[in-house]
């Protein structure tokens, strides 16, 4: 081939290439997450993105464990791994003062995306900052909350039935109270089952990050517990260690004490999930999230299984758990990332998302006459978000959950102190964090 | 030389030429002193410098106050970082007892010449080759008190139910398993110095000893230990100092826990500075941390020094 040939040839090549790139820029865009079941149907949901819009999704889904570590040490040095980030609801505040995430109102207004399209308690807890103000930084993305599980065919037996019935007096069934699911626990607790000894149930009692808070909270929200008397006042003393907090925290220790396995000392979700599927325990408290692969699971899922939402005590209380969609600040492709928010707050999207897994927030999903029995969960989900309560959402969150992951780990797990003086100490720990934040 | 010379530039050549040995030693140095100053001094510098005030490395906008000693005030007469001081004291003399109690009786072993006694020495140094977050792993699995060997191990020479107890979560326990895994994994280390130390005693000092009609018990007392003594000090120094800062092995077991009874020095550190972000609080409590470190070395390093004299 000739030199001349040669460039005409190169010259056309370049044409083509150029003439079939798409119009707009096409970007490779880094969602970062959780590792978890639903980031897997994320992952499929987002090839409808992909085919649409031309841009690229990569995804960065680090265990919990060391989520909120890798996650927020990430935020703090403004790095650009990631354009987009489904944070827990906790580090809205954070994110929000701390200018890692972009305020989303302008372009929500913009794009026609209305906050009152979602479910109010999703919107309060994983968009706004301050609490409950119509200041943006999140797109509901993945409504969650504390539940729980159990081997229902062990529950419709006749002889447990039966033995239920002699040692309570009652009858056997998804329980109505905190205190008859310990009860329920603690009956199950150390019985032979097939051949095997079971125990009463799997709880949150992991120290590292945030599992035996998410746990407590599970037993202190239905008995009342508040974090301030007065919203926005920081005034703990009376609420922290309220009569009922104690109560709460008491059963909790009692719960761990009488109807664990043996050894679960230091267990989360991965643990509840694995006490769950080896047959060891009756019932397991686990974060909504997960429950659509309980369900599929073939050997403990399907008839095998049923869910329940945390039980009431004196009031309705479930701890929330689930995300929002942020964009973050200091990406590089912040207008990609704006279009995949709009691109997944369609109802559409959005009812693909619950049908591949995804827990949506969007109105038109749950308020659908259909949702409640799309799953068996469903209705369990609904009931559980209309009574949820999150932990303290500042910007010092992670001060004020490691002081509690302390003070309920040495109480419940190590034996140190009354359920008061933790509370007591608590109160100690967070004032310090509020007056170091010049909030008291 | 003169092909040398025709080699060099000569405006280069002659700036060489013009340096006397004490700026070249300075031009070699330079680099390193540099290094040390960027990696060590100014980092030193910068710590103690924040550890006097409120900062927070994740609020960056946030005003920086002085706040003269109060960091320090509030970490030392804080009762949870002195129990923090105190698990660390318990796991530094335990692991150090028992590492050079029996890593000298196996150097001993070892030393002595018998069949397969190079395959033994492979065997027994395996351990400390492992990755300790490895380490941790599988002993959280050999712990585990339904399904681990070590309850059954126990259960089976004392006959109390596997299940009956939780070494990684029990109060009274758990301070002990980080003990026993951190022994396990470096009395081979230990062992090994030791070693060194036992084989560089010269033969003829036992043959004199022997002529002498000197007992193996007094040639032990009298030859052996002394001379192995810089060896098993330098081995103490090396394992008090890692195990001050000993973090992965104990992160993986027990994460502190249970409660706080196995959170280390290091552990709570690492929690004060890079989770709670209380960044000037931490380098306080790192500066304390490092001051009480660099003194008892100094001080154990001066005794060493003396032991080596005799």
């Amino acid at each position: 081939m000739s030199k001349y040939k040669k460039v005409l040839a190169a010259l056309a090549m370049g044409g083509f290439f150029t003439a079939s790139a798409p119009a707009a820029q096409a970007d490779d865009l880094t969602l970062c997450w959780a590792a978890w079941d639903p980031a897997n149907a994320l992952v499929e949901l987002s090839k409808e993105f992909e085919s649409q819009s031309g841009h690229k999704m990569n995804f960065e889904f680090v265990p919990w464990p060391n989520f909120a570590d890798r996650m927020l040490n990430e935020l703090n040095s403004g790095g650009k791994l990631c354009d987009l980030l489904i944070g827990d609801s906790q580090w809205i505040g954070g994110g929000a003062e701390n200018g890692h995430y972009v305020k989303l109102n302008d372009f929500f207004d913009k794009e026609g995306i209305s906050m009152n399209d979602f479910a109010p308690a999703t919107v309060y807890a994983y968009s706004t900052w301050p609490k409950g103000t119509p200041n943006y930084y999140a797109l509901p993305a993945m409504g969650d909350a504390n539940g729980w599980f159990y081997r229902k065919d062990w529950f419709q037996r006749d002889d447990i039935k039966a033995a239920y019935k002699a040692a309570t007096g009652q009858e056997l069934g998804e329980p109505k109270t905190q205190k008859e699911m310990l009860q329920i626990a603690q009956f199950f607790q150390g019985r032979e089952i097939d051949g095997k000894t079971v125990y009463g149930a799997a709880i949150f009692t992991e120290r590292g990050s945030e599992g035996i808070t998410m746990g407590v909270t599970s037993a202190l929200y239905p008995w009342g517990f508040k974090y301030e008397n007065t919203p926005g006042k920081y005034d703990m003393q009376g609420a922290v260690n309220s009569p009922e907090a104690v109560e709460a925290l008491d059963f909790y220790k009692q719960f761990y004490k009488t109807a664990t396995p043996p050894g679960y000392t230091n267990s989360y979700m991965g643990e509840s999930l694995d006490a769950f599927k080896s047959g060891q325990v009756a019932m397991a408290m686990n974060w909504f999230a997960f429950f659509p692969g309980l369900y599929a699971d073939p050997n403990t899922g399907g008839d095998k299984i049923d869910f329940f939402v945390n039980p009431p005590q004196n009031q309705a209380g479930s701890t929330l758990g689930g995300q929002g969609i942020s964009v973050v600040s200091y990406s590089e492709k912040k207008d990609a990332a704006l279009e995949y928010i709009k691109w997944f707050s369609q109802p559409s999207v959005q009812a693909k998302w619950w049908e591949l897994g995804g827990y949506s927030a969007h109105n038109s999903v749950l308020n659908d006459p259909g949702f409640v029995k799309s799953q068996p969960f469903a209705g369990d989900f609904l009931e559980a978000m209309g009574a949820v309560q999150d932990f303290w959402q500042e910007p010092a969150y992670a001060e004020l959950l490691l002081a509690m992951q302390k003070r309920v780990h040495d109480f419940v797990v190590a034996d140190k102190g009354t359920a008061k003086e933790a509370l007591d100490l608590l109160i100690e720990d967070w004032t310090e964090v509020f007056e170091d934040e010049g909030k008291l | 030389m003169e092909r040398v010379a025709s080699a060099t530039p000569s405006p280069i050549a002659h700036s060489v030429r013009g340096l006397s040995d004490r700026a070249i030693a300075w031009v070699f140095v330079a680099p390193t002193i540099f290094l040390l100053l960027a990696i060590n001094i100014f980092p030193l510098i910068w710590t103690i410098q924040l550890s006097f005030t409120n900062y927070k490395a994740n609020r960056i906008g946030r005003e920086v106050k002085n706040v003269g000693l109060r960091n320090y005030e509030r970490i030392l007469t804080d009762t949870d970082i002195w129990l923090n001081m105190q698990a660390t004291a318990h796991f530094l003399f335990w692991t150090i007892a028992l590492q050079v109690l029996i890593g000298f009786a196996l150097a001993w072993l070892i030393n002595k010449k018998f069949k397969g006694n190079d395959l033994w020495t492979t065997i027994i140094v395996l351990p400390m080759m492992l990755s300790p977050a490895v380490v941790g792993n599988f002993w959280k699995f050999l712990y585990q008190p339904q399904i681990g060997l070590f309850n059954y191990i126990i259960s089976f020479f004392t006959g109390v139910e596997p299940s009956s107890f939780q070494m990684l979560g029990q109060v009274n326990l758990a301070p002990w398993s980080i003990v026993i895994v951190d022994t396990w994994m470096w009395t081979p280390f230990v062992m090994l110095i030791c070693l060194a130390g036992l084989r560089s005693i010269p033969d003829y000092i036992y043959e004199a000893a022997e002529i002498d009609r000197a007992s193996k018990w007094r040639q032990f007392w009298t030859i052996t230990v002394p001379m192995v003594m810089p060896f098993l000090m330098l081995a103490v120094l090396f394992r008090g100092i890692e195990n001050f800062k000993m973090f992965d092995l104990v992160v993986q077991l027990t994460g502190g826990g249970p409660g706080s009874t196995t959170e280390l020095t290091s552990i709570n550190l690492k929690r004060e500075a890079f989770e709670k972000w209380r960044t000037g609080y931490a380098s306080a409590y790192a500066i304390i941390l490092f001051v009480t470190v660099f003194g008892l070395a100094s001080i154990y390093v001066k005794a060493l020094n003396k032991v080596k004299e005799r």
